[in-house]
């Protein structure tokens, strides 16, 4: 029973930290007032970055940087075309997401002789306990987590701290609300925004490579496979808050939990895999019939600022 | 100056600046990676139109995502992001499917049911997105990504259902003959068929050899229809009312909740019609296991953002897409370079189609400088 | 006239284009310290544009300033902050959700040692420098939760908390009650008589008699003159605003009512979080009478008005027309009623911005003959239509039947509403800040059209927030305050202070209640 229970817990954190970097990356996005729905973009090419960068270093953590710098220049574009250039925020991060597979693979190609996935690497990000013995120590195995879901969750206290106490979390938020308000009290307006979308590409980058190197050990054509639409959907779930958005994450991923772990009992004979996987989606669409109803962005969200527009 | 400006205004310009600029990127990544960009070029074009068979595929091809494309647009004009077009299309290939292998039906009404029903439950599937939205004020962003992974789940379902799964295969059994809407599809196999075709080489070839179907016909078909029923008819003024301004609309008498579910409606039957057609159209004439999403939908949306909404810009736009997506695949058998060039080369057009507001901004400072004085 | 620190602000040659529109043309200016100064133009003549300049919220094409006697280069609003100059914006630069606190302290947070904005310091501050010049607030409220008038207050203080010397004030009293109005002057003096100087921008006349020492006139983005404000009078001062002599009151010819056409009994309506707008509503309109709403914005007009046009529901009570109940039907039975409004937000409840002309002019009746058959339009006649009233409401520029509806002026825009309005032959006319934004010449042509109506048995109700508006349109005033009408008068019967004092909630059983 403990064993199941563990278990369980330990699948959920697994499957939600990818989701949690991409969903932090929406949030501080859309705080400031860009729409970010390039997310799955920006966590493909970190995903790839950090797996080609950990197979050729050897080293995990200089890939998760390296992933968190891809997914960051990356978002440059979509922050040049949405402040600096005031365009449509949807499509550009739709330009993104197509823009970040492309050069994922293409990139995959050149630097491992053709093929779209990369070669495992040698070594994954650790986990806590390092590494265990399943059979010497099961308990500690099941919470053997890897140390990513520890850092996804520092990410999400940091971010609500600095969101909510701190003045640069004021001033995003001011920026996200109301920018001629923030600009008339000398508050740059662009660069904040500048900022925090290029966060959000870093966030999301790290994602990428929550999942190839964590996860998975290598990046392939499936490896990112709508996980940031996912993200989007747990950002808008949690009201654009860091932890709501955190648990609208967990939720999927224990749902995803369920798939794996009824998956191999009795349960299969009852419900088929295929409709078990439909239910974190099925769930996700009753909660917000139930619960959420509207849930509302920030007031400029989408909205290029112009001055003397208001 | 002044007649540059005004070419600059067009938003066609727009579109067109973008495409070249996604060319141009393309060949420059192509030369930083070390290809010939040339080659490359010569091969995409060459895999596009030196055969009336590529031509035809490419055709063939496109008309999906013309469709997916034509449902996203529409909800565009309606003020909706119907991101679900990929799950409305996977149900309306389901329905097609199943229908087209359970019942035996002669050819004409064989087509006209499975048809008929995958456009009703894909419209149904739409209508759900309209439906919460408009009563519950859940954002169509959500529920549509909900439902295009519930859609993928169900495809994989079905597919296992003992009466419907073909044993060896991860997939359904073909439909029957009588649902094909391929072109001549008994004639140009049968005795008096290949003798004719075997003087006609041309047609020999597309027919033979590529899944020549009735879809691209009812997709300008149906661009023609969606353009007179968005511009012509109440309705369509209705829809395009609630899409530029609710507040507005609903204060003229427009009821907004039912045009909003109505609208997903429509933008679903679309989809599904999409979904139905491939099946019906193209082999292997059967829906098989889904590990991820074909993309015919999410293409969809890019063509949409490409046509900027417009039901017309969708067809030519769809064409283009098809073209790069299939040309670009003998860029790889040709010259070596990866064929996800294309995926960067589509990122970058839609990339400058979001920057295509930069372009009126340019006309305006052009005619300043063109002869407003200051003082 | 020459630099010299006598004068806190002095700007000259001031210009500014924005794309092909020349905003200011060489303007300059000079503001003694310790005065109140007004400048005065209409909608559109570049005030507002000329004081952001000096905010530093626009950079001038060219030209110069110079605060104290210095020359100053403003090239942000930081930069402006620093000189001492804050601004009270016309329309308030406040976060809705956020506390009066957060509002004020933004950009100018006080932290502690890890970055945490230290609140409770910033509170104490706060409320110290309230008191200093009582403007009360209550800082721990959220801004969509306080009145206008204390988030007016809370704009001050925004100010005075970063040191400004020298404050701005573009429409102050745009959204005050007569009451409020002497309040804020009595502010302002407070604020003089601590050596600072404060800068009105308004076009409205009464506000400039009443609050300031000198007003200077700028028309169409050019400087016209200086004068002491009470060397001159009204009348002349709309002549320099506008260029002409200027009718300020509308000729109209003495009322004729018939009988009550529209009425409204015992209505109850609560806002979207449940609190009770309006109760006790009673009101009654004539055939061939305006009847105006005198009321300070927020006492429950905006429910009224959406529960008159169905917007909203109303919990109970009726609302007539005809003798047929229209209260909780839908907009669209209310029009079939022969009710039609001309709705204050033109942009967002009016018109379609991106629709053309013609369509906007059909958007009610789209669905009817001639403008369709069978459910297909037919434009042939939807075209005859649009060309024959915009030929006869004047809307320009002619031909604009097919041209976008937001590349017209506001002015402009505001016909087509009323065009559309009126074609539709409505037994009640319902305008609801009909001039906002406007110009007077439009002004002129939106009270005409209301008075004509009037004159052709219709009925008309109109609601604003200008007291002079309702005064001098209509026939009959009531005036509403909390959610009820507190009394109602004949035109002429009782002077502005009265209903000002009964708008407030002041003086509630004097006077007639209707």
């Amino acid at each position: 029973m403990l064993n199941s229970i563990l278990l369980a817990i330990n699948i959920t954190l697994l499957y939600s930290t990818p989701l949690v970097f991409g969903a932090m990356g929406g949030v501080i996005s859309e705080r400031a007032g860009v729409v970010n729905i390039g997310i799955e973009g920006m966590m493909t090419i970190g995903a790839f970055a950090g797996a080609a960068v950990g197979y050729y270093t050897g080293n995990p953590w200089i890939g998760f940087l390296a992933a968190g710098l891809a997914g960051g220049l990356l978002s440059l574009f979509h922050a040049v075309a949405s402040i600096t250039f005031k365009a449509n925020q949807t499509v550009s991060g739709i330009a993104i997401n197509f823009l970040g597979l492309g050069l994922a693979l293409f990139l995959s190609r050149i630097f491992f002789q053709g093929a779209t996935m990369t070669k495992p690497v040698p070594n994954n990000m650790p986990k806590i306990f390092g590494t265990l013995d399943g059979t010497k120590h099961p308990i500690l195995s099941l919470l053997n987590i890897d140390i990513t879901v520890i850092l996804a969750l520092a990410l999400m206290i940091l971010l609500w701290f600095v969101l909510y106490k701190t003045k640069w979390g004021l001033r995003i938020r001011s920026v996200g609300e109301h920018p001629a308000a923030a600009d008339t009290l000398g508050i740059n307006v662009s660069a904040i925004r500048y900022l925090c979308v290029i966060l959000s590409g870093v966030f999301s980058g790290f994602g990428g490579a929550a999942m190839t190197l964590a996860v998975v050990s290598l990046y392939s054509p499936t490896a990112i496979s709508g996980q940031g639409f996912i993200a989007l959907a747990a950002v808008i779930f949690g009201k654009w808050t860091p932890i709501g958005a955190y648990g609208a994450c967990l939720l999927f991923g224990f749902a995803q939990a369920l798939v794996v772990l009824l998956g191999g009992t009795s349960f299969s004979y009852l419900i088929p895999s295929e409709i078990l996987s439909m239910l974190p989606y099925l769930l996700t669409i009753i909660v917000l019939i139930l619960f959420v109803g509207k849930s509302v962005a920030p007031k400029s969200d989408g909205i290029p600022y112009e001055k003397g527009s208001h | 100056m002044e007649r540059l400006a005004k070419i600059l205004r067009k938003p066609v310009t727009a579109t067109l600046l973008a495409i070249l600029f996604g060319f141009i990127v393309g060949v420059f990544v192509l030369a930083i990676a070390g290809y010939n960009p040339i080659a490359a070029f010569n091969s995409l074009l060459k895999g596009i139109f030196s055969k009336p068979k590529y031509i035809a595929t490419v055709i063939i091809q496109s008309t999906p995502i013309i469709l997916t494309g034509l449902s996203v647009a529409f909800a565009f004009k309606t003020g909706l992001f119907n991101i679900g077009s990929e799950g409305q299309y996977i149900v309306g290939s389901i329905t097609a499917a199943v229908l087209g292998y359970t019942l035996h039906l002669p050819a004409p009404l064989h087509i006209f049911v499975v048809i008929t029903a995958a456009v009703m439950v894909a419209a149904i599937y739409g209508g759900i997105v309209g439906l919460l939205k408009a009563r519950f004020g859940i954002h169509e962003v959500i529920t549509c990504i909900m439902l295009n992974w519930i859609a993928l789940y169900l495809n994989n379902y079905i597919i296992n259902l003992t009466f419907l799964k073909k044993p060896n295969a991860n997939a359904m059994y073909e439909i029957q003959h009588t649902a094909y809407t391929t072109i001549l599809s008994n004639w140009k196999t049968s005795e008096a068929g290949l003798a004719w075709l075997k003087n006609h080489p041309a047609i020999q070839e597309i027919l033979l050899r590529t899944d020549l179907n009735i879809g691209f016909i009812i997709a300008v078909i149906l661009v023609i229809i969606v353009t007179f029923f968005l511009y012509r008819t109440t309705k369509g003024f209705e829809l395009r009312s609630v899409g530029f301004n609710k507040d507005a609309a609903e204060f003229a008498g427009i009821n907004v909740k039912s045009n909003i579910i109505q609208s997903m409606i429509i933008a679903g039957a679309l989809a599904g019609l999409a979904g139905a057609l491939q099946v019906t159209g193209v082999e292997p004439h059967r829906i098989s296991s889904l590990a991820a999403f074909e993309n015919n939908g999410f293409n969809g949306l890019s063509v949409a953002l490409i046509a900027n909404s417009s039901p017309v810009g969708c067809l030519f736009a769809g064409l283009l897409f098809g073209g790069l997506l299939y040309g670009g695949s003998s860029i790889q058998s040709e010259i070596g370079a990866p064929s996800e060039i294309i995926n960067i080369m589509i990122g970058t057009i839609l990339f400058f189609i979001a920057l295509a507001n930069i372009f009126p901004i340019l006309a305006n400072k052009l005619k300043k400088r063109g002869g407003i004085n200051v003082k | 006239m020459d630099i010299s620190s006598e004068y806190a602000v002095q700007m000259r040659k001031i210009t500014k284009t924005f794309d092909s529109f020349i905003a200011l043309n060489a303007v300059h200016l000079d503001v003694k310290k310790g005065t109140i100064h007004a400048i005065l133009g209409e909608n559109g003549a570049g005030k507002s544009t000329l004081m952001n300049i000096l905010y530093g919220f626009f950079r001038a094409d060219s030209g110069e300033i110079y605060i104290n006697g210095l020359k100053c280069e403003i090239k942000n609003t930081s930069a402006a902050i620093a000189n001492g100059i804050g601004m009270v914006h016309q329309h308030f630069m406040l976060v809705d959700n956020f506390t009066v606190v957060e509002n004020i302290i933004l950009g100018n947070e006080v932290i502690n040692a890890i970055g945490m904005i230290d609140l409770s310091k910033a509170r104490k501050d706060i409320i110290e420098l309230s008191k200093k010049y009582g403007l009360d607030v209550d800082p721990d409220k959220k801004i969509e939760d306080i009145s206008v008038g204390m988030q007016q207050r809370v704009e001050i203080l925004k100010a005075l908390y970063r040191g400004a010397e020298i404050l701005i004030l573009d429409e102050p009293t745009a959204v005050l009650t007569p009451h409020e109005i002497d309040e804020l002057v009595s502010i302002m003096q407070s604020l003089i008589t601590d050596g600072k100087t404060i800068m009105i921008i308004t076009h409205k006349l009464k506000e400039i008699i009443a609050a300031s020492d000198i007003c200077s006139i700028i028309r169409r983005g050019v400087y016209i003159d200086t004068v002491n404000v009470d060397e001159v009078s009204e009348e002349q001062l709309a002549s320099m605003m506008v260029g002409h002599d200027v009718n300020l009151h509308i000729h109209k010819a003495p009322a004729d009512p018939k009988e009550v056409i529209f009425e409204i009994k015992d209505l109850s309506v609560t806002d979207n979080r449940g609190l009770q707008k309006v109760n006790d509503f009673f009101l009654s309109v004539r055939k061939g009478e305006i009847v105006g709403i005198a009321g300070i914005d927020g006492n429950g007009q905006k429910e009224l008005v959406e529960a008159i046009t169905c917007l909203t529901k109303s919990k109970s009570g009726t609302i007539t027309i005809n003798g047929k109940e229209i209260q909780n039907t839908n907009p669209r039975d209310v029009i079939e009623n022969k009710l039609c409004t001309i709705h204050e937000d033109r942009q967002r409840r009016g018109l379609i911005l991106d629709f053309s002309v013609a369509d906007n002019l059909i958007i009610e009746n789209y669905h009817k003959k001639p403008f369709s058959k069978h459910g297909i339009l037919k434009y042939k006649e939807i075209y005859a239509f649009a060309k024959e009233n915009i030929k006869k409401f004047d809307i320009r520029p002619e031909n604009c039947e097919t041209s976008l509806v937001k590349s017209l002026s506001g002015g402009n825009q505001q016909k087509v509403i009323i065009a559309r309005e009126i074609t539709n032959d409505p037994d009640l006319l319902l305008a609801v800040q009909p001039t906002r934004g406007l110009d007077v010449g439009a002004i002129e042509y939106v009270h005409k059209a209301l008075v004509n109506q009037r004159d052709e048995g219709k009925a008309v109700l109109l609601i604003s927030f200008e007291l002079d508006e309702i005064m001098d349109v209509s026939d009959t005033i009531a005036v509403l305050y909390d959610g009820k009408i507190v009394a109602t008068f004949k035109q002429g019967e009782v002077d502005e202070k009265t209903i000002g004092l009964l708008m407030a909630g002041g003086g509630v059983g004097h006077g007639k209640v209707s």
